[in-house]
Formats: C-alpha cells, sequence, structure tokens
C-alpha cells in the first residue's frame, strides 16, 4: 500500500493505468484536462498511446479503433464534449467495443458553465446517443473511490464488451485528497475473452453457450472479421430489420440481467431510517456531513447512494421505498435522477427532489433545512 | 466462375454488392484489391476502414480485418487503428460527401500528421446513398435533389486540399483507367505517410440522371476525356483545363511519419531504463 496525495483528474488515470490502459485519445476541454496531461506524460512511459485529436468526434472514434486492435482505451471529456462523443459511443454499444468514457461534468446547456460544478448528464449518460440500449455508468464519490472505480470501469467495458461512462464531479476532478493505493495482489484485472477457435471458425458476434459476449479478436492477430454500426447478425455481418429485435435485446439483457454483478451502492445509517436522502458524487458527501448533524438531533435520517448510476440499483431502492416515509433526491440538477427513483419508489413511498442549477455546490446545511422543512410538513 | 481475386480478397457469400448498375465503385475497388494483391501484403495485416455512403459499404466486401463506422468519421477510427497498431496496413475507403463534407476536418488532420494511412476517396460527385443530394464536389451549377435549380456552392479539389494540409502522397486516378488507379494505389500504400488516392468514378442513377449526362457507358467516356495526365496538364492554358481534371501523381514528398514519430518517444523511455 502507497499513500498519495492525489487529485482526482489524477486519480482516474492512475486508476486506468493499473487496468491496463494503453491507448488514450480526447480533446482537452475543461475540467477534465488534467487527464489528458496526465495521459500524455505517463502512457509513452509504459509503451502505451496518446494522441490529441482534432476534436472530441474524432477522440471518441480513436479510442474505439485502437480498442479494436486490442489496446484498452479511455477518453475523457466535459459536458458539450460528451454531446459529441454519443454518435460513437452508440457505435460501440452496438459493435460492443470495450472503452471508457470519463465525464468531468460541468453546467450546460450548451457552453454553460465551464469551471463550475454541475450534475447535468445524468441523463445525457442514459440516453444520450440514439436509439434503445442500455449502458453501465458509474459515479464514484471521492479521489480514492475515482481510482477505484475507474479500475472497475475498464473491468466492466472488458467483461461487458461495452463502453462505460464514469461519471465525475468538477470539485472531485479537482480535489486533492490523501489516497491509499492498494497493492497489485489486491486489484482484480479483467481481460476481454479472446477466441481459441481456428480463425476460419469464428464468427465476432457468435454467443458461446453460457457466456453472455461474444470473444473479441483484436484486429490483426489472424482473425478477419467485419465490424459495423448497423444491425448485423452472429457472424458481423449487417442483417435485416428481423435480426435487430434479437441483437438489441441481446445487447439489453447482457447489462440488466447482471445488475447484480454491475450494481454497487453504499448505504449510510438507513438500519432505522424513516428518511432516505439518494444522492451520489460530490452531493453524497454534504449529505452525510448532514446526516451526522441531524442525528445528533433526533433525526432517523439516512443516505442510500448509487455508485452504479447505470443501470438503476432497482432492487435496492424498491426495498429502500417499503422502509422509509420519505426519499429526498439531492442532486445538482432540475431533478434528473429524481425521475427514476421516482419511477422506482414513488408508488410505495413520498419522494422528493432537492436540486440546484447555479453551479455551487450542495452544502450540508441546506439539506439538514430541507429535511427539516419536510419533516415539520 | 469468380476469378481468382474474388476467390482470395472478397467475401463471395457478401457478393452481389449493392451498387446500381453502371456504378464505378466496383471498378475502384478492384483496383484497390489489385493493389494489395500485386504488393503481396498478408491479409491478416489489412485493415480496410470505410465511412457512410455507397463506397463505404465495400469493407463489407472485401476479406480483411474491415470496419465499417459512422458518417465521416472513418479517418478517426483509422487514426486510432493506425497509432495503435503501427504494423497495420491501414487503408480508408470513403467517398466524396463523407471525406470532404462531414469528416472533412479528420480529413485536413490525418493530412496534417502524415500518419500511414492511404486513403481512397470515390468521388461520385454526388449523395448516392441518399438519394441525389449535392455534395462538395458537385460541380457549381449542376442539379441535386437538394439543388433543384443548380448547385451554388462552389466545389472541392481535394486533391490540392490534402496536400495543402500536408499528406505525403497524393494522386487522382479515374475508374476508366483502372490500371493506373491500381499503380496510384500500390503507391500510397507503399508511401510511410498519409496518401490520398481520389478516384473520380461514376454515379449514373443520381448525378447522371440529374444532370442528363446521358448512359452509364458515355459518363465513363466522359471521365476518360475529361482525365488529362498531370505532364500535359502543366502545358494547358486556363481555357483549355475547363471541364478536365488532371489525373496521375501529383505530390510524393518524403516528411516525417507520425506513428514512427511517437515510436521515438516511447523508445526514449526504454533506453533511460
Amino acid at each position: 500500500m502507497t499513500i498519495k496525495l492525489m487529485q482526482g483528474n489524477e486519480a482516474c488515470v492512475e486508476g486506468a493505468l493499473r487496468a491496463g490502459m494503453r491507448f488514450y485519445a480526447g480533446y482537452p476541454i475543461t475540467p477534465s484536462t488534467e487527464i489528458a496531461e496526465i495521459s500524455s506524460i505517463k502512457l509513452p512511459k509504459l509503451g502505451g498511446k496518446f494522441i490529441q485529436m482534432e476534436d472530441e468526434i474524432s477522440g471518441m472514434a480513436a479510442t474505439i479503433g485502437a480498442s479494436l486492435t486490442g489496446l484498452k482505451s479511455m477518453t475523457a471529456t466535459s459536458g458539450p464534449g460528451f454531446s459529441l462523443k454519443q454518435e460513437n459511443l452508440g457505435f460501440a454499444v452496438i459493435g460492443e467495443i470495450p472503452c471508457v468514457i470519463v465525464n468531468v461534468q460541468r453546467g450546460g446547456p450548451s457552453t454553460g458553465l465551464p469551471t463550475a460544478p454541475a450534475q447535468g448528464d445524468i441523463m445525457q449518460a442514459r440516453w444520450g446517443t440514439h436509439g434503445d440500449h442500455a449502458i453501465i455508468a458509474l459515479y464514484p464519490n471521492s479521489v480514492r473511490e475515482i481510482y477505484d472505480t475507474t479500475i472497475r470501469a475498464f473491468n466492466l467495458a472488458e467483461k461487458y464488451r461495452t463502453p462505460v461512462i464514469l461519471l465525475l464531479d468538477e470539485v472531485i476532478g479537482h480535489m486533492r485528497e490523501k489516497i491509499e493505493i492498494p497493492e497489485d495482489s489486491e486489484v482484480d484485472i479483467i481481460n476481454r475473452k479472446k477466441p481459441t477457435c481456428p480463425p476460419e471458425e469464428y464468427k465476432a458476434y457468435e454467443l458461446k453457450e453460457g457466456d453472455f459476449v461474444p470473444e473479441m479478436a483484436p484486429f490483426g492477430a489472424g482473425y478477419r472479421y467485419h465490424v459495423t454500426g448497423l444491425v448485423h447478425d452472429e457472424t458481423g455481418f449487417p442483417a435485416g430489420a428481423d435480426k435487430a429485435e434479437d441483437l438489441l435485446n441481446r445487447l439489453i439483457s447482457k447489462i440488466e440481467d447482471n445488475v447484480d454483478d454491475i450494481c454497487t451502492y453504499e448505504e449510510y445509517m438507513l438500519e432505522d431510517a424513516d428518511t432516505a436522502i439518494v444522492t451520489f458524487g460530490c452531493t453524497s458527501r454534504s449529505a452525510k456531513s448532514a446526516i451526522k448533524s441531524l442525528r445528533k438531533e433526533g433525526y432517523k435520517v439516512g443516505m442510500f447512494r448509487p455508485i452504479t448510476i447505470w443501470p438503476s440499483p432497482e432492487k435496492q431502492l424498491i426495498e429502500l421505498s417499503k422502509k422509509v416515509k420519505r426519499i429526498v433526491v439531492v442532486e445538482m440538477n432540475a431533478g434528473q435522477y429524481f425521475l427514476e427513483v421516482d419511477r422506482i419508489s414513488g408508488k410505495n413511498t413520498i419522494v422528493e427532489k432537492y436540486g440546484r442549477l447555479n453551479g455551487e455546490i450542495i452544502t450540508p446545511d441546506e439539506i439538514i433545512s430541507v429535511i427539516k422543512e419536510g419533516h415539520n410538513a | 466462375m469468380p476469378s481468382n481475386l474474388i476467390k482470395e480478397y472478397y467475401r463471395e457469400d457478401k457478393l452481389p454488392h449493392i451498387w446500381c448498375p453502371g456504378c464505378g465503385n466496383g471498378i475502384v475497388t478492384r483496383s484497390i484489391v489489385k493493389a494489395i494483391d500485386a504488393l503481396g501484403l498478408d491479409k491478416n495485416d489489412v485493415c480496410i476502414v470505410s465511412g457512410i455512403g455507397c463506397s463505404s459499404r465495400a469493407s463489407g466486401y472485401l476479406d480483411f480485418n474491415t470496419l465499417h463506422t459512422t458518417h465521416g468519421r472513418a479517418l478517426a477510427f483509422a487514426t486510432g487503428i493506425k497509432m495503435a497498431n503501427p504494423k497495420l496496413h491501414v487503408i480508408v475507403i470513403t467517398g466524396d460527401g463523407d471525406c470532404s463534407a462531414i469528416g472533412g476536418n479528420h480529413l485536413i488532420h490525418a493530412c496534417r500528421r502524415n500518419i500511414d494511412i492511404t486513403t481512397i476517396l470515390y468521388n461520385n460527385n454526388i449523395y448516392g446513398m441518399t438519394g441525389g443530394q449535392y455534395s462538395p464536389t458537385t460541380p457549381t451549377g449542376d442539379k441535386g435533389t437538394t439543388a433543384p435549380y443548380g448547385n451554388v456552392d462552389p466545389n472541392f479539389d481535394l486533391c490540392e486540399l490534402a496536400h495543402a494540409a500536408g499528406a505525403s502522397y497524393v494522386a487522382r486516378g479515374t475508374a476508366y483507367g483502372a490500371i493506373q488507379l491500381q499503380k496510384l494505389i500500390e503507391n500510397g500504400i507503399k508511401n510511410k505517410g498519409f496518401s490520398l488516392i481520389e478516384a473520380i468514378t461514376a454515379c449514373p442513377t443520381y448525378y447522371g440522371r440529374k444532370n442528363k449526362k446521358g448512359s452509364a457507358v458515355n459518363m465513363m467516356k466522359t471521365v476518360k476525356e475529361g482525365a488529362v495526365i498531370n505532364k500535359a496538364w502543366d502545358k494547358l492554358n486556363d481555357e483549355q483545363r475547363e471541364g478536365k481534371f488532371t489525373i496521375g501523381e501529383l505530390y510524393n514528398e518524403s516528411k516525417p511519419e507520425y506513428t514512427e514519430q511517437y515510436a521515438k518517444i516511447i523508445a526514449s523511455f526504454k533506453k533511460e531504463d
């Protein structure tokens, strides 16, 4: 174990390198730039590659291209850049190309608040690209957790052959904290499954019995196959509309059927709680502080924090809704995750939202008064 | 009975192709395959990347590592592939709209980097797959389904653009001159750097029909008659150049190649170890 003082964006790169990232393509954008800068310093030292592309779109495209050659690849961006990456993100979904897309969020829409924190890309992470699809998005709340979660993002990308989104908050991306870096032996690394069959028998998108993703051969290894953004059959070649349902259902279910493996979350002081705060990222830290104060005053408040924000921890939210009288979703937006929590929990309990849009973080005092107000009502 | 070329390099079961009768895309694609064959490249080391559009469907017909990407982005995907694995011969197949409109920015930056990618630009002067809208290479005044009164846009000379942006090898051939085109592609693949080979081809279904260019055969004749080899081109005055275009190797210069430059950075750290 090594102890280091580290910035959140730096921890993201360190975690990525530990996970095996050997390629980074991106375009500089605040507040994600340190991820590109540090990657450009560190990657060539490990024999990896960094390239600053001409725009966000090509950053995403090159990330996918590199992954197809077998390298673990990442790109990072913020707000408007995330919007631009969406089309190619969809390509990675349908082509089942593992990669990690980091979005250090900023206020929007459009150029919005470039250097101020916001949590407004919850729904963009879920539905930003067009069409029906499943997605994995992770949302850490500390520098140490950024390190661990970035490793996990790569592991999930490789395991499920899918792009994984890492949502960060500007304040944690730029914050420095003392972190403990675990020993190699403590870190599990997952690598994509490669084919073992002879090339002539390889079908690029064929599901073997007991597997939920097809084996993936790197371009150049003798398995000549076709990758397309079109609806395709198990050979990888374009197929008619009759195959669309099979393919999309498989892509959706490989994630939805494995929610228990994918979903991670934190429960804090929920054992006897009658009120639950649902929140994530930096706002969860304010919430924790608020809960400590409220508990001293006798309020039975706890917190549920999804770390995997997509897919939703539905089972846990239903359970929670049956246990508490009131859920308050605290987020730095106009109520995006509230929509999801209300959908899941709204029939069992009261779900309220508390948000803010002015580029300032939500303080513990604010949360305290929101909880107290509702309590008295 | 399919030719040996088809047996060796095409995915026979994916044929017939979707291109219209009289389309030149098959000839251009064959020239690429002939070039690969002539150079004796290992199929496993060749990666064909295409964008969206008629020409970009070629990747599916060819038995290499193939990638059919998003509209305009073939060069961006290809850049990631080449950068990640410089041993691969990366060949990009793109159309005039794909390459120079939506993908224009990627084109100029791939040229600027002089990254070792060979781009074959199938130029049929129109958006074929979406039904005949004008592209950045549709001649001014010509018609398209979105230029019913004649195209107002000035058109691009993509070879000049590529050269100005930094490509180390730039050539133009035609679907009529398939053997010359093959040679130009071979030289492009051999060039260690970014190569653009513009292949002038014909779209009788949309561009031809909209602009009363006659039959497919007639359009091919027009391509033949319009093409002037670059040495002869220099002797023509502006008036004589009207309606014609220059073919052959237009620019061929040695410049540092991107992935090699980056490899030097990686090597510098190995030395320190």
